[in-house]
């Protein structure tokens, strides 16, 4: 068996109907598995930006970025190796929890309080895929009633 | 210049230099059969399946590399077209299949007739399009074609909603096709080419493994030329049969599940592969970790995704054939010395000798592999063979004397059961000069039974052969084989008369049981030029042979059964 590997790969893709059903449509149909899919346009173009978190071994992983090529829309595909990865997390809290605990743990990963009500605190913080997870455990504490996660996005460093 | 969606369509058709369209009309697309009804430029076929119609699109691209086109309504005419869409896109056929769709208004209210009709297509087609007003119809239909016929060539589907074709727009239709996210790569990598030439000066053993991408490019002639250059072996797949001639004396056969020996031991102990245009197909291949076990791999292809999905290669090339070879040829001829693979093609003479691709004739009942060598005898190079699916389509592809590029089609990657009739009439209609004959089965035949019809109405003289074992043939081998002769569902005693059928619907039937009744009926068959069906009742039991088992290793055929 080979390895099973993490893989980043951004898919820059024309902005049209039916876009995002191709590209996923392709994973579903090979069996291949997403673990994070995050999409927006790209400013001031008509194309849009895909960022996709997969697992496999390594000839799954060729196969997926050969067959994101051959799609007709696709323009580019990236494969991340040196990589600024960032993952957006809102979290819930109800208000009766520690407000400054809660404010110093985001802070430690790149967040803060957003939002306050009479009921809930929510809260947002922008770190790395695996800080992202030390924080949600490390959250745990405070009883979060709502955990959104919304994927990563990357850059290449150079 | 204004003119209505459906107008677009038929002015594109003429554009394109479309000559025939077949189809199906229906509610959705009734806005572009009335432009149809207007036009003397094409012809169209109607059919009596969608089904059907693609199919016939099929054979008519196949036959000649064009552009094979089809119309069928929303709803169930389109899903009935899907079977023929997949089977273009395994086997890479280059069509334009235009559905009617619900009004824009209507789409995705559950209307009469409505089916997601993209969503279903988008896994069986090169790229697909709704189209959402007239406006985009021009564009899209010129890069519709320019798809289909470029690149990996493959069927794209375009699908039109009624408002679209009624709808006034401005048309200019392209001159070209620029898509910024599409570009091919034809020109090969010339360092790897070369490096790939080496490897070919400094084999031993090297065997050819042409595939059905030499077709597609047009490029069987320079593969001819490599091959007589070279002096080195050649195996084809069932998609390449006819790239090399017949009689050539390097042509091993084919290869895989039911190739012959010499052209399985040859794969297995070659020391280069020159994988040309093929896909490495499971039916193929067998066991992937025994396959090509002492071989290096050159493998071109224009498709990257298709180098290295199965099995790693050494000298990938990406680009297209005839490119690649315009390069390629040169470049070894420097330097091959055709003597060095005097020993290793004696080896497989040898193999050959031991093993050859035969059976056993009988006085008393027909060999289906004896009606298949005698077409050829009889009719030879004159013919377009087309077959259906399943041990007549492995027999046809073992025992026809096939000569030329395109004189084979038959429905390789998807397998499909009622390709061949259809197919057979396309195939007529875009080589009237040439016989066109069906090899079928009794199981086969019967899944597009009703193009009798149409093919007697449009005048398309397809002679049906059905090799008739009244089983269904080749699942009734896997049960012999692997099943312990369990035939569950597969005996087909119970049959139409397909004389009377054939009667019924305008053509000529034939019910034939021995070698003379068999020879005049084709001939009659031939000199009548009519729609025929030949019904040929052959040996019960006989079995594809060699078979390599599902999984199992090339260079372990099963050469005989004995029960």
């Amino acid at each position: 068996m080979m390895k099973v590997e993490r893989r980043v790969i951004s898919v820059i893709v024309q902005n049209e109907h039916s876009v995002l059903a191709r590209i996923t449509g392709l994973f579903a149909a090979r069996g291949y598995n997403i673990e994070a899919l995050t999409v927006a346009p790209i400013p001031d173009s008509n194309m849009s930006r895909l960022t996709i978190e997969t697992k496999g071994n390594v000839r799954v992983i060729e196969q997926i970025i050969k067959q994101l090529h051959k799609l007709i829309p696709t323009f580019k595909v990236i494969e991340h190796e040196e990589m600024v990865e960032k993952e957006m997390v809102l979290m819930k809290f109800p208000i009766n929890e520690s407000l400054a605990n809660i404010q110093a743990l985001c802070e430690a990963y790149n967040g803060g309080i957003v939002n306050v009500s009479s009921q809930h605190i929510i809260t947002m913080i922008a770190d790395e895929p695996k800080r992202v997870k030390h924080f949600i455990e490390a959250a745990q504490r405070f009883h979060p009633v709502e955990i959104v996660r919304g994927g990563v996005v990357a850059m290449e460093r150079e | 210049m204004e003119m209505t969606g459906a107008q677009m369509v038929i002015e594109a058709m003429k554009l394109e230099g479309v000559d025939t369209v077949f189809g199906y009309p229906g509610g959705a697309i009734m806005n572009v059969y009335d432009e149809l009804y207007k036009q003397n430029d094409f012809k169209h076929i109607l059919t009596r399946h969608e089904q059907a119609a693609v199919h016939a699109a099929e054979g008519y691209a196949r036959a000649t590399g064009k552009v094979g086109v089809a119309f069928v309504t929303s709803g169930p005419g389109f899903t009935n077209a899907v079977t023929g869409l997949a089977t273009a896109y395994m086997d890479s056929i280059p069509l334009v299949v235009i559905s009617g769709q619900v009004p824009i208004t209507l789409i995705g209210t559950d209307a009469f007739q409505e089916i997601d009709a993209t969503g279903i297509s988008r896994s069986c087609t090169k790229h697909n399009y709704l189209v959402r007003s007239a406006k985009e119809l021009p564009h899209i239909l010129k890069e519709a074609f320019y798809l289909a016929n470029s690149g990996r060539p493959g069927p794209v589907h375009v699908d039109i909603p009624k408002d679209v074709t009624a709808e006034l727009a401005k048309f200019e239709y392209p001159t070209h096709v620029e898509i910024p996210t599409y570009k091919p790569t034809t020109k090969g990598n010339v360092r790897q080419i070369k490096k790939a030439a080496e490897a070919i000066c400094n084999a031993k053993r090297p065997v050819f493994y042409l595939g059905g991408g030499i077709i597609h490019s047009g490029s069987a002639d320079l593969v001819r030329e490599f091959v007589a250059a070279t002096q080195i072996p050649a195996v084809e797949t069932l998609m390449a049969r006819g790239v090399l001639d017949h009689d050539d004396p390097l042509l091993l056969g084919m290869v895989g599940m039911h190739g012959s020996y010499q052209a399985n031991m040859a794969m297995s102990e070659a020391d280069l592969m020159i994988a040309l245009g093929p896909r490495f197909d499971d039916r193929v291949t067998g066991k992937l970790s025994e396959f090509g076990k002492h071989a290096k791999i050159i493998h071109v292809d224009i498709d990257p995704s298709s180098i290295g999905k199965l099995v790693d290669v050494d000298y990938p090339i990406v680009g297209d054939l005839k490119e690649v070879l315009d390069v390629m040829i040169p470049k070894v001829k420097e330097c091959v010395d055709p003597d060095k693979y005097q020993a290793w093609r004696e080896i497989l003479k040898r193999y050959n000798e031991i093993h050859p691709l035969t059976y056993e004739d009988s006085d008393k009942v027909l060999k289906p592999q004896w009606v298949i060598e005698r077409v050829g005898q009889l009719l030879g190079d004159k013919a377009v063979i087309s077959t259906d699916v399943g041990q007549h389509q492995m027999w046809t592809a073992q025992f026809y004397p096939f000569s030329f590029p395109r004189q084979f089609i038959t429905s390789g990657g998807l397998g499909t059961m009622g390709f061949g009739f259809p197919a057979a009439m396309g195939v007529k209609r875009a080589r009237p000069d040439m016989i066109s004959v069906n090899f079928t089965g009794d199981g086969s035949i019967l899944m597009n039974i009703q193009e009798l019809v149409t093919a007697v109405e449009s005048r398309l003289p397809v002679i049906n052969i059905i090799l008739n074992n009244h089983y269904l043939g080749m699942v009734r081998q896997w049960q012999t084989f692997f099943y312990d002769k369990r035939y569950a569902e597969t005996d087909l005693s119970f049959q139409p008369d397909f004389v009377r059928l054939a009667e019924a619907c305008g053509g000529i039937g034939y019910r034939v049981e021995t070698k003379e009744e068999f020879d005049e009926a084709l001939k009659d068959a031939v000199d009548k030029g009519v729609v025929a069906m030949i019904d040929v009742i052959v040996d019960r039991d006989e079995n594809v042979l060699p078979m390599v088992p599902s999984g199992g290793t090339l260079y372990n055929m099963m050469l005989e059964y004995k029960d």
